[in-house]
């Protein structure tokens, strides 16, 4: 079958059934989505399904077919560059064992393309699926509303150019 | 991280390219010939290599404990490069290869030793004991909050500054002037009075010559450039983008999968499955039977999870199969009873007389208290990869203990340790439990029957009901106020005792005291676990603490201020936490503060916790948590040290719990050993206090107070004293409110 991870086409022969999870890290070798509870219940495992987050755990491949598969290692634009969440994460000093650090940066990535505003309610809903048990809490909590803050201020200049091009 | 070639780290002097590398021994000189033999084999040498100057003007840092988080591959580098007097901007980090040559004397020594000097009469001997003892436990240790203050401070800081002094030396030599008149900074030598300046690399060769000071002159604090600031963790950016190597991502070229199911009731016997068994099973390749537990190896994880699931594995019938924790902890009682009626107790602390006290007094307070097992649950499940030759095996892994794990596997497999390389990875979380070698001899085993590599992975089941736990223990205290409200006697009886040595022991001005503990063995494995005894006596103590308050009519700040009356370090830390915490200004209806004093791993924390009770649910707002740890050698690290310890000892308050049912752990993954989540964690303040005492641990010291401070603010709350953990197991009513 073939899958649509990180803007590349590839080519795997497995079960249909087998849990996404496994055959992104065994399979395709990237090994930034990590293995941490198998039932749903953590959030080291996300990933992006055509955008919306999902625990990959839990997600035979046969459902990613035809879906554009985004993991870790797909986030940032080029090999130069960092995203922003992952920036503000550097400064912050977000990650201390960094073990879930994948999967929260993916849960941060899908709250802020929806929203980039989110209130201390949105961020706990958003983000109360991922468990990190070094309890960077606090620091995600302050870069996510860094990261947002920065968004929205990129978005506010593109909208501005906008209007002086109108 | 770079990686290390098998041979690259023996040698030492000036390497190929120009490097030069420092080794340092931990007590230079004055070594008996005993002492000598007693450490160094043939073709070893005593020397512990540290750091080498690198061609190009670099500087790699070796350094000998693993990253779990705790930022330890970048502050022991800033100690070294600044008693260096080294450019940060052109440090690098390589983490000592799991060898003999790495094991920890340093830590070895602090732990014996603490910090006090030892006096030069007993070096040869004091020497011998230690390397001989770190010698024969492997220890390469990652734990005890130790890294900074025995690492750090024993071989990282004298190992920079012994190369800083025989580079001077050099360069003194080199241009014929005294080395007075020299200048070092950001690596380089300079002469200012001929206008000269060269970097370190140019004067390594002479330097590798001249002999290193034994006792080089550490830098004051106040000399401190890179010591004490916050640069960024060289380990921060590969944990953003998913290029970090933890031991689950280990990928070798033929590598297959293991899955395992363990006898669920510790120490039962699997029974051998026929290797037929999986005859039908495609990409299931064989059925590896160990002694507790059955393996098998497939193509993929997912398959040999399956498979596992699907065979029918049957385990022997053991002592054990009925016990349940109520079991245990009747045990406990009975023993604790009979070592009292027998006065066979072991003492931990006795001072004065609190029979004489209690017999006198009219204010006596009893209370009993209790904490259940608790697993380590890290984010990272157990695993390890292991290649077994006829020659050698090497496994790769995120260990705690590297060394120990070698010596672990080479028993197994009946090898040399030599024989053994253990590649360490990044561990994604340890807390303890990873320095148990457990899943590595299990790796090792199943490897031995194939000629490929094969990586062990376990479930988050396996993970939650095969681990070695904090245990369940019960707190008895008797004490008595006098009618000034002062405790004149504390009895305190517990069972076990392990780490650290103050755990039990109260800072508190108490004349008469009687500590003591007794030994009762169960089936349940034991393990370290984050901030190990600390975790629950810092409970126990300050909670009774507490209770103490209440009797006596006092606020619980006063109440332990009045009793700190010959330990100003510590009430230091308690006055600025209260007063950080506004302590004694009024709360809404259904708000409560909590107060906590604890010392651990050498560092003094104080914790206020500020929480509501919601509808009859807990909520925890604010904590606010005042640490001495003498020194703060990278305060953003330590502080994301503290802020973690409390969420970590938080989980553990609020729902830690492992029961035993039929010998066996109850709980199997984290929808029944739950965890604190983003909407759970607390606002956390911290403050660091810096006196010139011994530096003090990181990694655990906050943990303990958490627990007595969200109690003793549920009591202020609502009335109800929480003497059992965890505290989702009480109904929280906040209209039973009692206090003013």
């Amino acid at each position: 079958m073939k899958l649509n991870i990180n803007n590349r086409i590839l080519e795997v022969d497995v079960d249909p059934a087998t849990p996404l999870l496994w055959v992104i890290r065994e399979q395709l070798e990237l090994t930034g989505t990590k293995f941490g509870c198998g039932i749903g219940q953590c959030g080291a495992c996300t990933v992006h399904l055509d955008g919306q987050p999902i625990r990959s755990c839990l997600t035979p491949v046969q459902q990613a077919i035809d879906k554009e598969i985004t993991t870790i290692e797909g986030i940032a634009p080029n090999d130069n560059e960092w995203h922003i969440i992952q920036e503000i994460w550097i400064e912050e000093q977000v990650p201390q064992c960094g073990y879930c650090q994948s999967g929260q940066i993916m849960s941060v990535h899908a709250l802020l393309t929806n929203n980039t505003s989110p209130t201390d309610k949105d961020i706990d809903e958003a983000m109360s699926g991922n468990i990190c048990r070094c309890g960077t809490y606090p620091r995600v909590r302050k870069g996510i509303k860094r990261a947002a803050a920065t968004l929205a201020a990129a978005s506010n200049t593109i909208k501005g150019n906008n209007g002086e091009v109108d | 991280m770079g990686k290390w070639t098998r041979r690259a780290f023996i040698t030492t002097g000036v390497l190929s390219g120009g490097a030069l590398i420092i080794g340092v021994a931990i007590r230079p000189g004055n070594r008996a010939d005993k002492v000598k033999d007693l450490i160094a084999g043939e073709g070893d040498t005593v020397l512990n290599i540290w750091l080498k100057v690198n061609a190009d003007n670099t500087i790699t840092v070796i350094v000998p404990h693993a990253e779990m988080g705790q930022g330890v591959h970048t502050t022991l580098p800033m100690m070294l490069a600044d008693e260096m007097d080294a450019d940060w901007k052109n440090i690098k980090m390589l983490e000592a290869p799991g060898n003999k040559e790495y094991a920890n004397y340093a830590m070895g020594k602090g732990f014996l030793m603490g910090p006090k000097d030892i006096p030069s009469i007993l070096i040869g001997t004091v020497d011998g004991f230690f390397l001989t003892a770190t010698k024969q436990i492997s220890l390469q240790m990652t734990g005890g909050s130790s890294s900074v203050r025995f690492t750090g401070m024993f071989a990282m800081r004298v190992a920079g500054a012994a190369a800083r002094s025989v580079l001077l030396e050099a360069a003194s030599e080199e241009w014929e002037v005294a080395a007075e008149e020299l200048v070092v900074k950001n690596s380089t030598i300079s002469h200012p009075a001929s206008n000269r300046m060269a970097p370190f690399a140019s004067f390594v060769v002479k330097a590798a010559n001249l002999s290193q000071p034994a006792k080089p002159r550490l830098k004051t604090s106040e000399e401190f450039t890179i010591m004490g600031t916050s640069p960024p963790r060289f380990d921060i950016p590969s944990k953003v983008d998913g290029t970090a190597n933890f031991g689950i991502d280990v990928v070798l070229p033929n590598m297959k999968y293991a899955a395992i199911k363990a006898s669920p009731v510790f120490g039962a016997k699997a029974k051998p499955l026929e290797a037929s068994a999986i005859k039908d099973m495609p990409g299931v390749h064989k059925i590896v039977n160990l002694e507790g537990a059955i393996a098998v190896i497939a193509d993929g994880y997912w398959l040999a999870k399956k498979a596992i699931n699907t065979l029918p594995i049957e385990f022997d019938k053991s002592d054990h199969d009925t016990v349940g924790l109520n079991d245990i902890y009747d045990k406990y009682l009975r023993d604790m009873d009979s070592a009292i009626a027998e006065g066979n107790e072991e003492k931990d602390v006795k001072k004065g007389s609190i029979k004489d006290i209690f017999k006198e007094a009219t204010n006596v307070i009893q209370a009993e208290y209790r904490v259940p097992y608790l697993a380590h649950a890290t984010m990272e499940p157990m695993n390890c990869t292991a290649l077994v030759k006829e020659d050698g095996c090497e496994i790769w892994v995120g260990s705690q203990n590297p060394l120990g794990f070698a010596n672990s596997v080479a028993e197994v497999l009946d090898m040399d340790t030599e024989k053994v390389l253990v590649h360490n990875q990044y561990l994604g979380g340890g807390f303890g439990r990873r320095s148990v070698p457990d899943v590595a001899i299990q790796a090792a085993l199943i490897a031995k029957e194939v000629d490929y590599p094969v990586k062990l992975i376990w479930s988050r089941e396996d993970d939650i009901r095969q681990d070695h736990y904090r245990e369940a223990n019960i707190s008895r205290f008797k004490a008595s106020l006098n009618d000034k409200g002062q405790i004149s006697a504390w009895n305190n009886q517990f069972v076990f005792k392990h780490d650290p040595e103050e755990a039990p022991h109260i800072p508190y001005g108490v004349e008469n005291q009687f500590i003591h503990y007794t030994n009762s063995e169960t089936h349940v494995p034991w393990g370290y676990w984050r901030s190990v005894d600390s975790s629950m006596h810092a409970f126990f103590t300050e909670s009774f603490m507490d209770e103490l308050a209440f009797k006596a009519n006092k606020d619980p700040y006063q109440f332990r201020r009045d009793h700190l009356t010959n330990a100003p370090r510590f009430l230091k830390v308690l006055d600025l936490a209260a007063e950080k915490a506004n302590w004694g200004e009024a709360l809404p209806a259904r708000w409560g503060r909590g107060i906590s004093l604890h010392q651990s791993f050498g560092t003094i924390v104080a914790q206020v916790a500020e929480i509501e009770i919601v509808d009859d649910q807990l909520k925890v707002h604010r904590v606010v948590c005042v640490a001495d740890p003498g020194y703060a050698f990278h305060p953003d690290g330590f502080t994301a040290q503290m802020e973690s310890g409390i969420v970590f000892g938080l989980t553990a308050a609020l729902y830690g719990e492992i029961t035993i049912e039929n010998g066996a752990v109850k709980q199997s993954n984290f929808h029944d050993y739950q965890m604190v989540r983003m909407h759970e964690s607390p606002k956390i303040e911290t403050y660091i206090v810096t006196s010139d005492n011994w530096p003090g641990g990181a990694g655990e010291p906050s943990t303990p107070g958490i627990a007595p401070a969200l109690a003793n603010a549920i009591f202020n709350a609502t009335g109800i004293r929480i003497r059992e953990l965890p505290v989702k197991n009480h109904e929280l009513k906040a209209d039973s409110k009692i206090l003013g």
